[in-house]
């Protein structure tokens, strides 16, 4: 016998809200900012003014196409056992490409775990992305090479983590700007929302950039929210802008639009980046349990790559020799990825005690010297 | 219940259980409807008691232990998953400073019968918090019961008895062995609080609980061909423990080894040696020894099994005992 409660049928109507009660713009369509239409049609937004050369345009393009290049031979490789875990970004180029190129040299990313779009923006070797989900380390890169912090796996502890930068940032008095990126499901952790309140009281130059690709794991976005994502910035005292996700221009002028409002002093900025998750939560996740196959087929036709390079034929930007080069290099990318990674050696053990602090720690020393005789007692023979 | 389980499927089958039997029983976590859990071990649950018992919650820890203890409260008995064990810190604050101490502030005036599933520990080649061993920081927190099993039925039967306990409960699933197979019986033959000799043996007693009670039988069957009769002993509950079946056979035995998988320095095995010294001194034949992690984070997948106790380092442990 199973006990199903009957709380929801029992749900009483209840007395009208007053409308001095209600959530600013409750009833409101949300608007979604957009430069280039699905189609590839290019639309103008008196918001948000973009000029671009066609240079800038092919750029964004090869951008997107590599981008995708490499996540999905990332993905082979783990299916190969080269990897341990993978964590796709595919239908997301858009947002982090348009947000990744938005940034200045001296900005700073703070990603999670799925941002390898905005780390090929702040020209991160794709491979030192592969070493964790490897398994040879937990990330490894200096994150201070070129301003993109390591990839940060529980859930929303970056959003403080950029706050408190760019809180520094406001001290020095300079002129960067911080990116913190999360997604839809990390709305929901109090951590973010305690960077909402730190970024807003201290007026940091932090942009929140939330990519809500519509699904944490198997949770849709309505198991986080009532409201669409980007009214929560009007309650903690700064603007929300919800862009088209997979728009990569539109990304790239709301995101460079709020990056100089938050580095001139304004305060931050809440991106909600309106995307799709087109595979699965990671390589372990099987979404055909919890999501419709015809709602990933709609948001295929929003495909991000794909309307750019609509919009480069239709305007006579490239042809087909361009395109031929992007791909044989986006080849040429995948075979050095393939390479690199089957030939990333497994790590010495010793690697466990290197590092777990800046200076000598008895403790770790003695277990370091316990374990490498311990290791040795196996090449010689003796058991102690 | 005749037949092999999984462990996984002997928590599921408690699960349905306890909702079966009491239309207060609630399950909350992230993923666990629909989906079944990352592991499934909420596997059908959510079809078949519908979305207000078997609850989806929204991605946030210290949400989902908060309200479970807001549930509790209103006389519900909340069981959370969280849903890797490194993902529990967010809601350490709720958890240790909340849930561990309200029956003490109220002077016993409110229950909170919420159980805390955690899969937890390492060896399944997985990226960083998502191995770790922090039954320490629970066992140290008065007010928590913290309990492990180790085979299918102790799966089974002490997420039962932990759900209906009164009191908070850590339940610690040790996700390396979700795939192992036992028999689970009609009825549960222990206390939630008991331990178990797992193998009798007279010449040392190896100490272990969730995903090491393995590697220790594995060592004991080794040791035997060497002639060694290797005690083990899972202890299931790590607060409270069941010091008076690890007593006695520590006194039968002479030596003790703990093995864990969390590191050595201030693990249980520290409280473990403590209090064997303590109570068993002059049946001693060596110090009580310990094996486990070490005093770093949980190493990358690649060299998980550097960091990890398994048969050699047990039976490293074991001749270094004897040798006294």
């Amino acid at each position: 016998m199973t006990v199903k409660s009957t709380a929801r049928a029992r749900k009483k109507a209840a007395p009208s809200v007053p409308d001095t009660l209600r959530a600013t713009g409750e009833d409101a369509q949300p608007e979604l900012v957009q430069l280039l239409t699905p189609e590839g049609e290019r639309v103008e937004h008196p918001d948000y003014p973009l000029t671009t050369t066609p240079e800038e345009l092919l750029a964004l393009y090869r951008d997107l196409v590599l981008v995708r290049r490499f996540d999905g031979e990332a993905t082979a490789l783990q299916r190969q056992g080269e990897l341990g875990l993978w964590a796709s970004l595919l239908g997301q180029e858009a947002a982090q490409v348009g947000s990744g190129r938005a940034m200045r040299p001296g900005d700073y990313a703070f990603p999670t775990y799925r941002e390898h779009g905005v780390a090929w923006c702040r020209d991160v070797d794709p491979l030192n992305l592969l070493g964790m989900f490897r398994g040879v380390n937990h990330g490894g890169w200096d994150p201070n090479e070129k301003n993109f912090h390591l990839y940060t796996i529980v859930i929303g502890a970056q959003a403080l983590h950029a706050t408190g930068y760019a809180m520094g940032i406001s001290k020095d008095g300079a002129d960067d700007a911080v990116i913190a990126y999360f997604g839809d499901g990390a709305s929901s952790q109090g951590d973010v929302n305690e960077a909402f309140t730190f970024a807003s009281v201290y007026n940091a130059p932090v942009v929140f950039f939330c990519q809500n690709n519509q699904w944490a794991i198997s949770e849709p976005t309505t198991n986080q929210t009532k409201i669409p994502l980007y009214r929560r910035a009007s309650g903690f005292g700064f603007p929300g802008v919800r862009v088209d996700g997979n728009d990569v221009l539109a990304c790239l002028a709301v995101t460079r639009w709020a990056l100089d409002h938050a580095r001139s002093g304004n305060g931050p900025v809440l991106i909600e980046a309106f995307t799709y998750r087109m595979g699965a939560h990671t390589t372990s996740d099987d979404p055909t349990r919890y999501r419709h196959a015809e709602e990933t087929e709609a948001w295929k036709a929003k495909d991000p790559i794909t309307r750019l390079r609509a919009l480069l034929e239709k305007e006579g930007l490239a042809d087909e020799a361009f395109f031929a080069a992007v791909d044989a290099e986006s080849e040429q990318l995948g075979l050095r990825v393939r390479e690199g990674v089957r030939g990333m050696p497994d790590p010495d053990p010793t690697l466990i005690f290197d590092h777990v602090y800046s200076e000598p720690h008895a403790l770790v020393d003695e277990e370091r010297a316990e374990y490498v005789e311990y290791a040795a007692s196996f090449e010689t023979g003796e058991t102690h | 219940m005749a037949g092999q389980l999984s462990i996984a499927k002997a928590l599921n089958g408690a699960l349905r259980k306890s909702l079966e039997n009491d239309p207060k029983t609630v399950l909350m976590g992230e993923d666990i409807g629909k989906l079944g859990g990352v592991f499934r071990i909420t596997d059908g649950l959510q079809k078949d008691f519908g979305e207000d018992r078997v609850i989806d919650t929204p991605l946030a820890e210290s949400g989902i232990m908060g309200t479970a203890i807001g549930l509790a409260l209103r006389g519900y008995r909340p069981v959370v998953e969280i849903q890797f064990d490194g993902f529990v810190y967010p809601a350490f604050d709720q958890i240790v400073s909340q849930l561990a101490k309200m029956h003490a502030r109220a002077l016993g005036h409110v229950k909170l019968p919420v159980t805390v599933r955690i899969p937890y520990a390492g060896g399944i080649g997985a990226v960083e918090h998502h191995s770790e061993s922090h039954e320490a920081y629970f066992a140290h927190t008065a007010g928590l019961r913290v309990v492990t099993p180790a085979s299918a039925h102790d799966a089974h039967w002490m997420l039962r008895q932990s759900i209906e306990s009164d009191d908070p409960v850590i339940f610690l699933e040790p996700k390396r062995r979700y795939w192992d197979k036992g028999e689970v019986g009609d009825a549960a033959d222990l206390g939630l609080h008991d331990a178990r000799i797992v193998r009798p043996g007279t010449d040392a007693t190896l100490l272990a609980y969730g995903p090491m009670v393995k590697v220790c039988l594995e060592a004991a069957k080794a040791a035997e061909e060497d002639g060694r009769r290797l005690e083990v002993v899972d202890l299931r509950s790590l607060s409270p423990v069941d010091f008076a079946t690890l007593e006695e056979s520590v006194k039968r035995t002479g030596r003790a080894v703990v093995v864990h998988e969390a590191p050595v320095f201030l693990g249980m095995g520290a409280e473990l040696a403590a209090r064997l010294t303590e109570k068993c001194f002059y049946h001693l034949e060596a110090p009580v020894l310990r094996v486990g992690g070490y005093h770093a984070p949980y190493p990358p997948s690649r060299v998980e099994e550097a960091f990890l106790p398994d048969l050699d380092r047990v039976l490293d442990a074991v001749d270094r005992a004897l040798a006294y």
